[in-house]
């Protein structure tokens, strides 16, 4: 079951913002990984995941796990697929991609028009280039006149890449 | 890589329990213990199969502004303009892309005043308009990487 996240944007408290300082770069890797946040913190370990689980449950927080190196995975291609779908079926074609394996975001985006005019993103990932160029043809064939056209843009180089970081406010 | 190192892969993708001992709850349904579990997602990490362990905050979520932007960016003057938007701390990521709109670039910031100044300031310092495309919704994917 998917479901779209609205672009809403919440208040953060101090708590919470302490808490995501102190996991931002991860969590230790240890039995009981919740407690050695929560006594670094001085608070108590179920208030820390309290406050966790609330940040999931509002999507400040998108999961809890682990983020796997695709290159070693294998997943050394990756394309951005662009797609020209009417607003009206967005929802539906966009939580239909969001199903496809190998399809790792989905974003409606806005279009520029009339040199721009696709409102849909899906980043796909292959093995190589051609199974992402089949990828990207299966979800063609899927959507039908759904899509009144697509493109897909590869990657030729990585020019910056760093991390998203909350600054510390001090 | 074994089967047990793809099976931590495939299910810590999806959610890692918040509960005391997380890794000992884990344990039951890998069938393997608490331990072998510490040691196999160190081991990853370490090894750089895994790039993190932890929660994946949603920066928009958190009064943070997240764009996407492109450019068309002449193709005598990629490397120069490059350097000048990879100067700006906002820009997360940038990339090449085989396009008209060649370049690609992420914009995170603590607000989205921030961002609309920044936005300013590439174009001014460049020359080039942006082309800023934030998400409008975003939609969950159901699956991640098999390993």
């Amino acid at each position: 079951m998917t479901q779209a996240i609205e672009n809403n944007t919440l208040d953060i408290d101090e708590l919470d913002r302490r808490i995501i300082m102190a996991t931002q770069s991860g969590l230790p890797v240890v039995a009981e990984p919740y407690r050695q946040i929560a006594d670094h913190l001085d608070i108590p370990t179920q208030l820390l995941m309290d406050r966790l689980n609330a940040m999931k449950q509002d999507h400040r927080i998108r999961r809890i796990g682990v983020v796997p190196n695709h290159y070693k995975l294998g997943y050394t291609a990756n394309g951005m697929s662009v797609w020209d779908v009417d607003d009206a079926i967005i929802n539906e074609v966009g939580e239909q991609l969001g199903q496809l394996d190998m399809v790792t975001h989905c974003y409606q985006r806005p279009r520029f028009l009339p040199e721009w005019s696709y409102n849909l993103f899906a980043m796909v990932h292959g093995h190589n280039h051609e199974e992402v160029l089949d990828k990207v043809d299966q979800i063609a064939s899927l959507l039908g006149d759904k899509a009144h056209k697509h493109d897909i843009l590869f990657s030729t180089k990585i020019l910056k890449k760093t991390g998203l970081r909350l600054k510390d406010k001090g | 890589m074994d089967q047990l190192d793809k099976d931590i892969i495939n299910t810590l993708q999806y959610d890692f329990p918040v509960c005391e001992r997380p890794f000992a709850r884990l344990a039951e349904t890998l069938n393997s213990s608490e331990d072998e579990l510490i040691n196999r997602v160190q081991n990853m990490l370490d090894s750089g199969l895994l790039t993190r362990f932890g929660p994946m905050y949603n920066a928009v979520n958190m009064g943070g502004a997240l764009s996407l932007c492109a450019m068309k960016v002449p193709e005598d003057q990629f490397d120069q303009i490059t350097e000048q938007v990879n100067a700006f701390a906002e820009v997360a990521h940038n990339y090449q892309r085989d396009h008209e709109m060649n370049m690609w670039f992420v914009l995170a910031t603590e607000t989205q005043q921030d961002l609309n100044d920044t936005l300013n300031a590439i174009e001014k310092t460049t020359g080039i308009s942006v082309y800023n495309m934030p998400k409008e919704k975003e939609f969950f994917v159901g699956l991640h990487f098999k390993a």
